[in-house]
């Protein structure tokens, strides 16, 4: 368990770093499409911006698009769904954004950035527990209100976070939190680690993590689906090679690999 | 690029001194160094919404966030000076089998990505953690999720600038000083405080200063092994992190108030210490 916590976290570490190093010494072929005239209309790199939730995922559907598009390399850079935003704003020269908030790809939309979104895929926010004997504590949604426990979910100000909200507050239950983490991946690893007895996260982190966490089972009228929209970004150093991999995320070979991985068809 | 600050202190240390002009190779490479600080500051300076300043600074998540900011990273810095002159004077004067193994471990949060360092706390400390669950068993206490927690991580990043300064400066002085007050009859304990200490009282305190700096900024391992809550456990990096994309005229706001306050703290204390006679503190 503290195994595979460590590495997570070294990976997710080295993820982010070398992806964004790399993209350093590429952007310059990445704009121009299939320069050496084989098959496909793009080629070169293409950098994802993706939510921190989509971690796991993201390497597999990059196999699976390399698969087709064999000319085209991925990279992805993850990390919450705002402050990928905020990136993008800045000028970070991301080719296409898959978000977990339809809300902060609007604001994408309506600034010019991007355009076109197609939600690809769904998740829900579950409660989830340590399983095995480092659960056990919380049984049902109205022990995340006890003092004695410890309790997790991200900071209202990202996605996971106003979800776990919005939940709440159709339960009526006033939670008794311990952290409010910057996004998914922290609550997870606290999860993981059998430092919170319970945490609002993804069903899709409750699958990478499948041996360590369980699901608390909530009563359909606290369902809550995120929905998750991706697009070429305007600015995209390689255009082509990003609406190839949006176009791709809507493909049967794409569904199976997000199926498998916990999330849900739009 | 020089600061008023800086002119009177050069002009001290070379009061005296025949005056001539600077390499201006010197000059121009120091330039483009001192741009890669300025520049990020300006842009920062630029995007602050100055007509809220003042009613986002008196915002309850800035004050409290503030409040942890300093408890923690004085506490850290007094925590880091405590154990950390000790650790110091025992590397630089002991001699012992494994000294720079011990030293390359202490000296491991400044290479380690704090994330990793957060989580290598939660592994030794936390609830299920080797030494941790051993604690929460014998008294209830767990570190996560507390102020202690976060202490405890601003001291594990913050404590290695101060070690390293105060070595060096134990390694760099006169010994004869304190073979001499030994010969007179002074134990050892009785060296360290009169003779050693005042010694490398200025490094000793530049190592606090870093320690206390460092500490102050601290993120990762904070919010990996502490947690993020506002009023318990946020601070301004914290908060700042959190903020961001939801509100990001208080994140920014909540930048230049760190700013201002390590720059006034820096300033205060670079004024005080760095210009004095050392040996005579």
């Amino acid at each position: 368990m503290t195994r595979a916590g460590t590495a997570y976290l070294v990976a997710a570490g080295l993820l982010s770093f070398t992806s964004l190093a790399c993209r350093g010494s590429e952007t310059d072929d990445a704009g121009t499409a299939a320069p050496d005239g084989s098959s496909g209309r793009a080629g070169g790199t293409v950098l994802v911006a993706a939510a921190a939730s989509l971690t796991d995922v993201i390497a597999d559907l990059a196999d699976a698009f390399e698969a087709v598009e064999p000319d085209v390399r991925i990279e992805a850079s993850l990390g919450g769904s705002s402050s990928l935003v905020v990136a993008i704003e800045e000028g970070a020269p991301v080719d296409v954004f898959a978000s977990a908030n339809e809300e902060v790809m609007d604001r994408l939309v309506d600034d010019g950035l991007a355009s076109d979104p197609i939600v690809f895929a769904t998740n829900e926010l579950v409660l989830a527990v340590p399983s095995g004997a480092a659960g056990g504590e919380v049984t049902s949604i109205d022990d995340v209100g006890r003092d004695d426990l410890f309790i997790g979910a991200c900071a209202s100000q990202v996605p996971c976070g106003a979800y776990t909200d919005d939940l709440l507050s159709r339960a009526g239950v006033d939670a008794a939190f311990d952290t409010r983490d910057g996004d998914v991946r922290a609550v997870v690893t606290k999860l993981v680690e059998g430092e919170l007895d319970a945490g609002f996260v993804y069903r899709s982190d409750v699958a990478a993590f499948d041996d360590e966490l369980d699901v608390i089972e909530l009563s359909d009228d606290l369902r809550v689906v995120a929905r998750y929209p991706v697009a070429a970004l305007a600015e995209a150093p390689n255009r082509d090679g990003a609406t190839a991999f949006v176009e791709f995320l809507t493909t049967d070979a794409a569904r199976e690999v997000l199926d498998a991985a916990g999330f849900g068809a739009p | 690029m020089t600061s008023p600050d800086h002119t009177r202190s050069s002009g001290r240390f070379r009061a005296g001194a025949r005056r001539e002009r600077p390499p201006a190779v010197l000059l121009v490479l120091a330039g483009l160094g001192s741009l890669l600080f300025f520049l990020p500051l300006v842009g920062l300076l630029g995007r602050v919404p100055w007509s809220d300043f003042i009613d986002l600074l008196g915002d309850e998540i800035v004050t409290e966030a503030l409040r942890i900011s300093l408890v923690t990273s004085l506490t850290a810095a007094a925590l880091a000076t405590v154990l950390g002159v000790p650790l110091a004077w025992v590397l630089s004067r002991v001699d012992f089998r494994g000294s720079s193994l011990v030293r390359a471990v202490v000296t491991l949060p400044m290479v380690l990505p704090p994330v990793v360092g957060g989580a290598a706390l939660l592994f030794a400390l936390g609830r299920r953690g080797v030494v941790g669950e051993w604690i929460d068993g014998a008294t209830g206490f767990v570190f996560p999720f507390t102020i202690w927690g976060v202490i405890l991580a601003n001291t594990f990043v913050a404590m290695p600038f101060l070690v390293i300064t105060v070595e060096g400066a134990l390694n760099s002085v006169d010994r004869r000083h304190e073979r001499a007050a030994a010969s007179l009859g002074a134990s050892q304990l009785t060296v360290f405080r009169r003779v050693t200490l005042p010694m490398i009282a200025p490094s000793l305190k530049a190592g606090v200063v870093l320690a206390w700096a460092r500490a102050f900024g601290e993120f990762g391992a904070t919010v990996t092994f502490a947690g993020n809550l506002e009023g318990r456990t946020q601070t301004l990096p914290l908060a700042i992190f959190v903020s961001l994309d939801a509100d990001r005229d208080a994140a920014i706001v909540m930048s230049v108030l760190m700013v201002a306050v390590s720059v006034v703290v820096l300033v205060a204390l670079r004024g005080r210490w760095w210009n004095r006679n050392p040996v005579t503190a």
